[in-house]
């Protein structure tokens, strides 16, 4: 077989493999066993992202998704209960909802442009010049440093802003620095 | 050769993810977690190798180190319930 069927594959059969966790964690009711498989689903995401060529997003999943928020999933079960409180099993009105949403996504994304194109309107509109004119620009030689650093940096600087006041937020409510005693 | 060896990683990552779903202990599928981030860093390393990019094997190896700590932290959040400890149970 030719790599590009051998990646396509292996993209394909790493999408199932998502869909499928995805699944077993909106069932379970033990919500240990629901972290666990967290970790499990960003691992696959962090895969999917290495071949879709975005590393770097695939760094940040790994860290951030397969190890701190299952660590912060754990500390949180810790001061909660450990399993889901039975509801019913299955609710019609929310399924069809969810099961519409889904087609309309599907039609609505059946004349997109094909993945990766470079006629698409989204790879003609400002990528060109950020590609030509970012190192003149900006000095910077990596393109995607670039545009997050520079030419969007004040949307760059309230993401980070945003994720620092998330981290305290969430360090004050679990005090996993174990600065602060527990009498 | 390389394209093989990925799908067999990929048909040991849905056995891996079987036993993370029927557990059925705790520890269980702590393992079965610790083992698909093993596979996860094989099929990174096959894939850099496949598409003739073998410079992306930095972040398999990255990722092992991430997945060892990680299973690290949660062993050690189930033995002492806090991230904090610093391991002696003397108080």
């Amino acid at each position: 077989m030719p790599p590009a069927v051998i990646e396509h594959l292996i993209l394909v059969s790493l999408l199932a493999l998502m869909t499928v966790t995805a699944g077993a964690i909106a069932l379970t009711r033990s919500l240990f066993a629901a972290a666990m498989l967290f970790g499990i689903f960003s691992l696959l995401s962090a895969a999917v992202f290495v071949v879709l060529d975005a590393v770097d997003v695939a760094f940040t999943e790994a860290a951030v998704g397969a190890g701190i928020s299952t660590i912060l999933m754990l500390a949180t079960l810790a001061r909660t209960n450990a399993r889901q409180r039975a509801g019913p099993r299955l609710r019609p009105g929310p399924l069809a909802l969810a099961a519409g949403l889904v087609l309309l996504l599907a039609w609505a994304s059946s004349d997109r442009p094909r993945f990766a194109a470079p006629e698409a309107p989204a790879n003609l509109h400002v990528a060109p010049r950020y590609l030509q004119e970012g190192p003149r620009e900006t000095g910077v030689p990596n393109v995607v440093t670039a545009v997050l650093a520079s030419y969007r940096g004040y949307d760059t600087l309230g993401e980070v802003t945003v994720i620092f006041t998330a981290g305290i937020g969430v360090l004050a409510l679990l005090g996993l620095g174990g600065g602060a005693r527990r009498d | 050769m390389t394209g093989a060896a990925a799908l067999a990683v990929l048909a040991a990552m849905g056995i891996t993810l079987i036993r993370a779903l029927r557990g059925p202990t705790l520890y269980d599928r702590v393992l079965a977690v610790n083992s698909f981030g093993t596979l996860t860093v094989l099929l990174i390393a096959l894939h850099g190798f496949l598409t003739e990019r073998p410079e992306f094997l930095d972040i398999a190896l990255l990722y092992a180190l991430i997945n060892f700590i990680g299973t690290v932290a949660v062993l050690k959040f189930f033995e002492y319930g806090d991230l904090g400890a610093t391991g002696s149970t003397e108080d």
